[in-house]
């Protein structure tokens, strides 16, 4: 059900843009909007950055994931329980790029005896990695519509992508493999029943729009719904320099693909999404596990109405004389 | 009425498949789910030490009695958290769902609710956060995944936030390291504000806050506990040990959890601990202010948390002793590592610890100036201090199991290792998915240790005791070693429960055993009374028979 109310949305934002295109609103879709998204997302990932930023870490909650520094011969493992900030820059890097927690991953069984089992499952790993991986080499390589000459880099990029040369325009392998990514991270979601069960609208919608955008992408590149990638280039050449202008005879479909974009972009901030910058600001993962060693400050740190030794002697000064326990007052 | 107890038959049978049914109804049956949560606080406890709105009510009342304005109180409380608690705020906003933390949870795997996947239980709190503090939430309510807040919400609060052990085991897992802990934190300080507590905290902490300890003993009482212990271990060993209480100028402050006085098997730990520096000659004290290390002011709020840990170090300097070791204690140790330096230092007063012993120095824990009795002992024996005898620890073939706060708090997991297996000769690991890192909660910590909640805690112990189960079955394991005292308390009924043939140890029990003391009797026996593995035809009463 909230898979199909997800999928309906989707169908929605493509007919609006196909509608909006026919009754030709190209200049809003292809000019208008692109700026406005790029804006909301610029200033909606910013602010609920600052927003998060703006609360503070009271206290030092690393989770340890490995032996945490203590005695000198006692090894540590700087990268699961770092105690210095190259641990946690190597502990980040490896979470960021590699998604090393997920790499723990396990399914868990009960059978007969009754014995429970850890079995391996990196699939969402593998998924998870793939799904991330590509979709940023994917947008590395659509830069190229907006530099002339395009740069190194994003020739090289680029060219490794298409290194397999099958089919004619050459086939990206990252678009495949964005494709086949957000499939299975969409049939998880409807196959397995846990996953099922807490999947929200806001789960399957941004698989679905990502799903739409690489659909309408690749339409555009390898079947006959073909768009013309120099005025493409143009469009995009307009839009970089803050100088738009906007080229005839782009197909619709481009501006649906542009539209989806766009949707996403400004549906980026104000979702889970935020993940992406979040993952940075996580105190369980990006603090030291040196509490000991160095003191942590609390901003808010209040004092508080603790039983003092003095009050607490006065309620049991005649017991502890009796039993000869030593006295502060006799 | 007391809940019927399942028996493990019953209990294997578990469902792991939620159902169709969307999870956003909240209604639960509390009379039919005796034996899954916790008695309400006793008003007693709760006016002493401050709990808002105290009153008497019951879970199995229809009437829970909140204040009238409860709403705004929650939602009051909820924003005040997110001001003050980064972690709180991002972990209520980044949650991709991805379902990582499902099957890592230990109360999941025991009872295949599914709002005891991790993810769900946060949803619980997150949808309600959805609904009235985003943006999307406010316009698109239930389709955004908002929810309202009804009094059936907050109930189901009290079920689940009181049904999580804040083990952080999920953590480990989550991409983002999303901390269950930091919400039910934040959940159990909400369910406070309109007077929502479980007595097994609400007491406890009240006990503390007026006697020093949680059990509520008294200092002559302390002190008859201690003398107790030091008349034991001279029927035990045949030297009679100095336990100085509340002694001035000592050099360190010993700190211990109350149940190591009081509990079993806790107490041959302690026997332990006062034969090991008596061995070494250690000029130390216990306090009767500070009787206590545990601390369920963690499992209540931050502010309970803080007024109780005060009292260490008001100790520390009153005795002016240079620094402070602590005992065996699971959640101690995290208020100990993660918070006492923060809410209630600096220490500046102490100075930065040494071992009086080896000469270490004990680098990382030179701010707090508090170290772990592992940390310590494990540098006594890499350094030959002690003189240990191995096979007196023969009658035990021994599992360790890592508490969790230690292991996902600390990273304190080779130093125990170090001592085990300088004290024995048989240990064996459990499965490396259930130790180290990804150890398995007793299924009673943070505070719902308790008799009325039995099945739960027995479904939530289920993993760790499977993976006790495979080392009973293949090396014959029987003796679980532990440095927390709530896995003591509870993974003794939860063994006797699943696997009947394991006991329960202090790490500290198997020091003691296997200490080698100058000048002890020489029909000497272990710290139960028992004699060693091999000498038990030279026994007392075979002897005085001859």
């Amino acid at each position: 059900m909230k898979a199909l109310y997800s999928f309906f949305a989707v169908m929605i934002l493509i007919g609006l843009a196909y509608l909006g295109i026919s009754a030709n609103m190209t200049t809003f879709f292809g000019l208008v909007l692109p700026y406005i998204a790029a804006a909301a997302f610029i200033f909606g990932v910013t602010y609920r950055i600052l927003i998060w930023a703006k609360s503070p870490v009271p206290f030092k909650i690393t989770t340890t994931c490995g032996q945490g520094k203590s005695l000198p011969w006692i090894k540590n493992s700087n990268l699961e329980s770092p105690h210095n900030t190259l641990g946690v820059i190597g502990r980040m890097a490896l979470e960021v790029l590699f998604f090393r927690s997920l790499f723990r991953n396990t399914k868990m069984s009960l059978k007969d005896g009754p014995k429970i089992v850890y079995g391996e499952n990196k699939w969402l790993w593998l998924a998870g990695l793939v799904f991330h991986w590509s979709f940023l080499i994917v947008i590395i390589r659509h830069l190229r519509f907006f530099f002339e000459p395009v740069p190194e880099f994003i020739l090289l990029v680029q060219g490794l992508d298409g290194l397999l040369e099958i089919y004619v325009p050459v086939l990206y392998m990252t678009g495949v493999a964005l494709l086949l990514s957000v499939t299975y991270l969409y049939l998880r979601r409807a196959l397995i029943p846990q996953i099922n069960y807490i999947s929200l609208i806001s789960d399957y919608f941004p698989l679905f729009l990502i799903m739409a955008i690489a659909i309408t992408g690749a339409l555009m590149r390898y079947t006959p719904l073909r768009v013309d990638i120099i005025k493409v280039k143009e469009l995009a050449m307009g839009l970089g320099s803050f100088n738009p202008v906007m080229p005839e005879g782009i197909g619709a479909i481009f501006f649906i693909h542009l539209f989806l974009v766009s949707v996403l972009l400004i549906y980026f901030p104000m979702s889970k999404l935020m993940h992406m910058a979040g993952i940075f600001l996580s105190p369980t993962r990006n603090m030291k596990n040196d509490n000991r060693m160095k003191r942590h400050i609390n901003p808010w740190n209040y004092p508080v109405d603790t039983h003092s030794y003095e009050d607490w002697e006065d309620e049991f000064r005649d017991v502890m004389r009796e039993s000869g326990l030593p006295l502060e007052k006799e | 009425m007391s809940a019927k107890k399942p028996t493990p038959a019953d209990l294997i049978q578990i469902d792991f498949n939620p159902g169709k049914k969307d999870w956003i109804d909240a209604k639960i049956d509390f009379e039919k789910k005796r034996g899954n949560w916790n008695y309400q606080v006793v008003p007693k406890s709760a006016e002493y030490i401050g709990m808002p709105y105290p009153r008497k009510w019951s879970p199995v009342d229809e009437d829970w009695k909140l204040p009238d304005n409860w709403q705004k109180i929650i939602f009051d409380g909820l924003r005040e958290r997110l001001d003050k608690y980064r972690s709180f705020k991002i972990f209520m906003d980044i949650c991709v769902r991805c379902g990582a933390c499902a099957d890592k949870c230990h109360f999941f795997i025991g009872s295949g609710d599914p709002k005891n996947m991790p993810v769900l239980r946060a949803e619980l709190l997150r949808s309600v956060y959805r609904n009235d503090f985003t943006a999307t939430g406010k316009i698109f309510g239930s389709l955004a995944g908002g929810r309202k807040l009804t009094v059936d919400v907050i109930k189901e609060w009290f079920f689940y936030f009181f049904q999580c052990t804040e083990c952080r085991r999920c953590s480990v897992f989550c991409p983002y390291g999303i901390d269950t802990a930091e919400i039910t934190m934040v959940a159990r300080e909400l369910l406070n504000l309109v007077g929502l507590n479980i007595d097994w905290i609400g007491t406890p902490v009240a006990n503390c806050h007026r006697t020093g300890n949680h059990l509520g003993i008294q200092p002559h009482g302390f002190k008859d506990s201690i003398d107790f212990a030091v008349d034991d271990l001279e029927d035990i060993t045949g030297i009679r040990v100095d336990a100085p209480i509340n002694k001035k100028g000592a050099e360190i402050l010993f700190v211990i959890p109350s149940a190591d006085y009081f509990g079993d098997p806790h107490y041959f730990g302690l026997l332990g601990y006062m034969a090991l520096f008596h061995e070494i000659g250690l000029d130390y004290t216990f306090s009767a202010y500070a009787s206590e290390g545990g601390n369920f002011g963690l499992f209540h709020s931050n502010e309970l948390m803080k007024r109780l840990n005060g009292k260490i170090y008001n100790e520390a300097k009153r005795l002016g002793v240079k620094w402070i070791l602590g005992g065996e204690c699971g959640h101690m140790w995290r208020v100990l590592h993660q918070y006492m330096d923060t809410m209630n230092g600096p220490a500046d007063f102490m100075e930065e610890p040494v071992s009086p012993i080896t000469g270490t120095k004990f680098e990382n824990a030179k701010s707090t100036k508090m170290v772990h009795i592992c940390e310590f002992t494990a540098d006594l024996i890499k350094h030959n201090k002690i003189k240990l005898d191995k096979s007196r620890n023969d009658q035990w073939r021994v599992t360790y199991h890592d508490s969790c706060n230690p292991a996902r708090a600390m990273g304190l997991l080779d130093e125990p290792r170090y001592v085990i297996n300088g004290t024995c000769n048989h240990f064996y690991e459990m499965p490396e998915n259930t130790i180290r890192e990804q150890t398995f909660c007793c299924g009673s910590g943070s505070g719902i240790g308790t008799d009325e909640n039995f099945e739960m805690r027995m479904r939530g112990g289920m993993p760790r005791a499977n993976a006790v189960q495979y080392v009973h079955d293949k090396h014959n394991v029987n003796l679980l070693a532990t440095i927390c005292a709530i896995d003591k308390a509870t993974l003794a009924p939860l063994m006797e429960y699943w696997v009947p043939e394991v006991g329960i140890g202090a790490v500290h029990e198997l020091v003691g055993n296997a200490l080698v003391m100058k000048g002890e009797k020489a029909d000497r026996t272990d710290m139960r009374g028992e004699p060693f593995l091999g000498t038990e035809t030279v026994g007392k009463e075979e002897e005085a028979n001859v």
